[in-house]
Order: structure tokens, then C-alpha cells, then sequence
């Protein structure tokens, strides 16, 4: 199945994209996407434990399966306002 | 209404569009960009953001916090791209009929939007830069519990 990965702020700056497409077998989770991203992107190993990942435009916990298009955004540590 | 923009917010806008004939009270939020944080001279703040699903979060605790407060209108506008000092990265605002309830709407709506919508600030100061690390948001918290919340609302005070 293909994942779309959209990667935003610290996360972007550190894999130097805001996306990626990702080829992974069936059945695939949440947990698994973020390995393989460190996989690809070394440079966010580091950040793995404080990013999480919103499937589709919803927050999504590392068990959630994921299907064939989905689109999941890596999600650091939220700072908006002023 | 509500919006995820490089352009300039307009809190008139914002307040027309939750005022209403039965409200006593419009309670408006600004968060601005000051000049200094942990110590440093900021020159100024890039905003990122996930702005379809920063829009859809912000909307569903528009619902959530007309759930908990008697409010019958809330509205938030966020600032993305680059701010200077001064300038007005976040606006929220509450309609409810009476003062009390309109300011702890407007209170509790920043908190949650702060939490949970997925927006960014690096901080551009003297000698650097560097991306904010505010809250991990909370993936149970923006499933927004309703029954949880209704039960909270009907709570005695």
C-alpha cells in the first residue's frame, strides 16, 4: 500500500521534505510508518518520541492500522498562538 | 468562522461573526508576538501549520466548548507565515449571554486550542533560531468526549 506523509516544522527540517511517499506492505501501523520513516530519514530517530501522528486529519495512536492511500502527517510537539 | 491564513486577522470580522442579539457578552482573545522568551531578544516568529486539519480541530472545540459553556457562538483565526513583533498570530472569541461564561469559554477554547491544533512558531532571536516545542497533543483529548462533557455541564456548579 502507499502511504502520503506530510511532515511539518522541526520534523520537516530534520528529514529536509514536508513529504514523502511511502511503500509499505498491508496491515501496517501507525508504529511501523514511523520506523521506517527513521529508516529513511535518520535524522529523525531523535524526535521520535515526542512526535505523533494524525491519520487522515486525526490524531492517531502508534496502534492504528493503516490503509492504502491514507495520508498521515508527523506531528511535533504543537506550539501554536502567540 | 474560521481560518488558518498568511494574511493579516481582523477581530472585527471575528466578533461580528459570533455576536448575536442574545449575547451580553463577546469575550476576544488576542495572542500576539512579544520580544522576548527564556531570556532572548526575539526578532521575530514563522509560523507552520497543518492548516485543513488545524481548521478541522479548531472547529471541533468550537463544538466542544459549546458542549461545556452556555455559549452560543465561538470562532478562532490563527496566523501562519512569518509575524514580527507586535503583530497578532491568534484570535479566539466567545458569545454567551452573560460575562462569567463568555470568559471561561474563551479561557478554556486557547487552552485547547494551544494543546491540540497543529501549528507551529519558530523563534527567530539574537544569535539563533529555533522551533518551539509547546504540548504533544493529547489523542484521547481530541477524540473530545461528549459524553464526558455532558456530563461535566450538567454537573451542579
Amino acid at each position: 500500500m502507499r502511504i502520503d506523509v506530510k511532515l511539518f516544522a522541526s520534523a520537516a527540517e530534520s528529514a529536509g521534505t514536508r513529504h514523502a511517499v511511502i511503500e509499505m506492505p498491508e496491515g501496517r501501523t501507525v508504529a511501523d510508518l514511523q520506523e521506517m520513516l527513521a529508516q529513511v530519514y535518520p535524522s529523525l530517530r531523535p524526535l521520535l518520541p515526542r512526535l505523533v501522528c494524525a491519520v487522515n486529519e486525526s490524531y492517531e495512536p502508534p496502534a492504528t492500522v493503516l490503509h492504502d492511500g491514507d495520508e498521515v502527517a508527523i506531528i511535533p510537539p504543537v506550539s501554536g498562538g502567540g | 468562522m474560521f481560518a488558518v491564513t498568511t494574511d493579516p486577522l481582523d477581530p472585527q470580522a471575528l466578533v461580528n461573526a459570533v455576536q448575536s442579539d442574545e449575547d451580553g457578552a463577546v469575550c476576544l482573545f488576542y495572542g500576539v508576538v512579544r520580544n522576548n522568551n527564556l531570556g532572548r531578544r526575539v526578532l521575530y516568529l514563522e509560523y507552520d501549520a497543518y492548516a485543513p486539519m488545524a481548521l478541522k480541530v479548531m472547529r471541533e472545540i468550537a463544538e466542544d466548548v459549546k458542549r461545556r459553556f452556555p455559549v452560543s457562538a465561538a470562532g478562532a483565526l490563527h496566523r501562519t507565515g512569518r509575524l514580527e513583533i507586535g503583530e497578532t498570530s491568534l484570535l479566539v472569541a466567545v458569545a454567551s449571554p452573560h460575562r462569567a461564561e463568555a470568559f471561561a469559554a474563551c479561557h478554556y477554547m486557547v487552552d485547547r486550542i494551544k494543546e491540540l491544533v497543529p501549528v507551529w512558531k519558530k523563534e527567530v532571536f539574537e544569535g539563533g533560531e529555533e522551533w518551539i516545542e509547546g504540548n504533544i497533543p493529547d489523542i484521547e483529548a481530541a477524540r473530545f468526549d461528549e459524553a464526558a462533557a455532558t456530563t461535566e455541564a450538567h454537573e451542579p456548579a
